[in-house]
């Protein structure tokens, strides 16, 4: 065969496997919502699920999902960031670096149904802290601090040199240097990466599943029980009952997971400019 | 460990005030306690997930737990060889679907798109990878499982249909990880290819995909590990039968779907054997880290 021939041929091939791609999330994102915006409406979000089949709205999961969310970002975020500002500038290469970077890389990779019952095992029934939203939190930022650590690490990274020499050069301290001058100048790449592990923490069921509990409540302490969105998708999905409702959680989990993920690449692009 | 922190030169030259240093020798210690906290994480995973499983080695048996072909809570039988087999068929054929998508997809976006048709792409792929596992399965159990079960005239549960959601699934992970290999390749090498007179394509898999092949094999092990670990996808479309797979259209199970499928009511025995599969399945996507580590580390020693 001709070269050119099957050069053609072959581009064409790479061609389908990407159009395929993009076609796959099109028709997920396209099935659920076509079958989640009929049910959507402000009663559906604001009221309370009721009855057997969980009629009416999923309110209580929207502000569980959210309200665990926050937690563990709050537990994550200090830890994770100034975790990578030991490993971007303070730490020397050495075998207590690689130690922590393969533990990192590990919890980036361990399975989420591990982590629940991890979770389980440690937050809910070994430090007595129950089926709660601190429980789930706990198990969530351990999912979510290699995802902020990289993010970090490499926005620290990628603040030029010139600017510390500057921050030097007045005879400011290390910590001085760090906080005032590589932090600031990394913020809008560390808020990315800490937006993205919250989508991701919204997307998680299994770890929840174990760690928060799978009665529908509305959470005020963090000592309470709650039902994220995923694991009322779950429970609806595997039932069979009320396919619309699961169908319009669904698509609000999608939403929300969308707007993190393009709020995330606005921040990116509004504040690299400057 | 500690030349950065200027300390001072009692006597000689003081650089910064006693109480200064105090300070920021405490700040390292912190941020060093931070990191530490990876390790630490990791340690109490071990052990706890450890420390719940190890009836099953002592009163159990390991090989009779590994080896074991029945997985019965009535009869105490906690055989997991059944569901070592259903992960790994699911994981194998999710793995041969999705690798040559994923691939050719990274691919694409490093040496054919366009600019503006990558910067379309891309981020398709990104946020393919960021809908939640649940939301796959339940496409899968509406969806594909219906298509399925019309086409084969079985309920639509079984590896089959798992392959395809899992392949849906681990293709962002691969695509993503690959491409970054490819684009790591120096420009310079495609250059002198085309000066050759070489086509695109051949560039491409004389040239790029070879130089690129251990990051390329490294994505596809990190996607081994997520289509291994995943749960709750699986687990809504596999049909949860925890017998040895007869055929890619009957219900089966896997490690991680049985793991949820009992926790609800296990005790005992029963519930420390899922235990040591979640145990199972934290030392198999560790050994996958340790795996691609010390392939990055040749690499870059080459």
């Amino acid at each position: 065969m001709n070269k050119r021939v099957t050069n053609k041929l072959a581009l064409g091939v790479l061609w389908g496997a990407a159009i395929l791609t993009v076609a796959v999330l099109g028709a997920v994102l396209l099935y659920v919502f076509v079958n989640g915006i009929r049910v959507i409406s402000p009663a559906f979000i604001f009221t309370w699920p009721h009855g057997v089949n969980a009629e009416g709205g999923i309110w209580p999961t929207i502000v569980a999902t959210v309200y665990v969310t926050a937690l563990a970002m709050l537990i994550s975020t200090p830890i994770a960031v100034l975790a990578a500002v030991y490993l971007a500038e303070y730490a020397t290469q050495g075998r207590i670096v690689s130690t922590i970077r393969f533990a990192a890389d590990s919890l980036a990779s361990v399975p989420s149904i591990v982590m629940g019952l991890f979770g389980f095992a440690l937050f809910v029934e070994a430090m007595g802290m129950g089926l709660s939203m601190i429980s789930a939190a706990l198990a969530l930022s351990l999912l979510m601090l290699p995802i902020i650590m990289r993010a970090t690490e490499e926005a620290i990274r990628a603040v030029p040199k010139y600017m510390r020499w500057g921050s030097y050069g007045l005879g400011a301290t290390k910590w001085q240097t760090v906080s005032k001058i590589v932090l600031p100048a990394a913020a809008p790449r560390i808020v990315t990466g800490v937006v993205l592990s919250a989508g991701r923490a919204v997307g998680e069921t299994a770890v929840v599943l174990y760690t928060m509990g799978q009665a529908v409540n509305m959470p005020v302490t963090p000592l309470d029980s709650g039902r994220p969105m995923t694991v009322h998708l779950y429970l609806l999905a595997v039932e069979g009952i009320n396919l619309p409702a699961a169908f319009g959680t669904a698509l609000l989990l999608i939403v929300l997971i969308l707007g993190f993920n393009l709020s995330a690449r606005w921040i990116l692009r509004h504040y690299r400019k400057v | 460990m500690t030349e950065h922190a200027a300390p001072p030169q009692t006597g000689t030259l003081q650089l910064v005030s006693r109480s200064t240093y105090i300070k920021e020798s405490l700040l390292r210690s912190l941020f060093f306690l931070c990191a530490f906290v990876f390790v630490l994480a990791v340690a109490l995973i071990f052990v706890f997930v450890g420390w719940k499983a190890w009836p099953i080695v002592a009163d159990y048996g390991l090989w009779r737990f590994i080896s074991g072909s029945v997985w019965s809570s009535g009869t105490e039988q906690f055989g997991i060889l059944p569901l070592i087999a259903g992960s790994f068929l699911v994981t194998l054929g999710a793995l041969a679907l999705g690798t040559p998508l994923a691939v050719g997809t990274a691919v694409f976006l490093s040496d054919v798109a366009s600019p503006r048709v990558r910067s379309f792409v891309r981020p398709a792929v990104e946020l393919l990878a960021g809908v939640p596992s649940v939301v796959y399965g339940f496409f899968g159990i509406i969806l594909l499982r219906s298509i399925v079960a019309r086409f084969t005239g079985t309920l639509g549960f079984g590896a089959f249909t798992a392959w395809i959601v899992l392949a849906i699934m681990i293709v962002p992970t691969i695509a993503a990880l690959s491409e970054d290999a490819l684009r790591s390749i120096p420009e310079g090498i495609r250059e002198a290819s085309y000066a050759m007179g070489a086509t695109q394509w051949q560039t491409i898999y004389k040239v790029v995909v070879p130089a690129a092949k251990i990051g390329i094999i490294d994505a596809i092990i990190l996607g081994m590990g997520r289509a291994i670990g995943e749960t709750m996808a699986v687990l809504m479309v596999v049909g949860n039968a925890p017998v040895f797979p007869k055929g890619v259209f009957a219900p089966l199970s896997t490690m991680t779907s049985q793991i949820v499928m009992d926790m609800p009511y296990a005790v005992g025995l029963h519930r420390t054997a899922l235990f040591a599969m979640a145990a199972m399945l934290f030392i198999f996507s560790m050994l996958l880290v340790a795996t691609v580590r010390l392939s990055s580390r040749l690499r870059s020693r080459s």
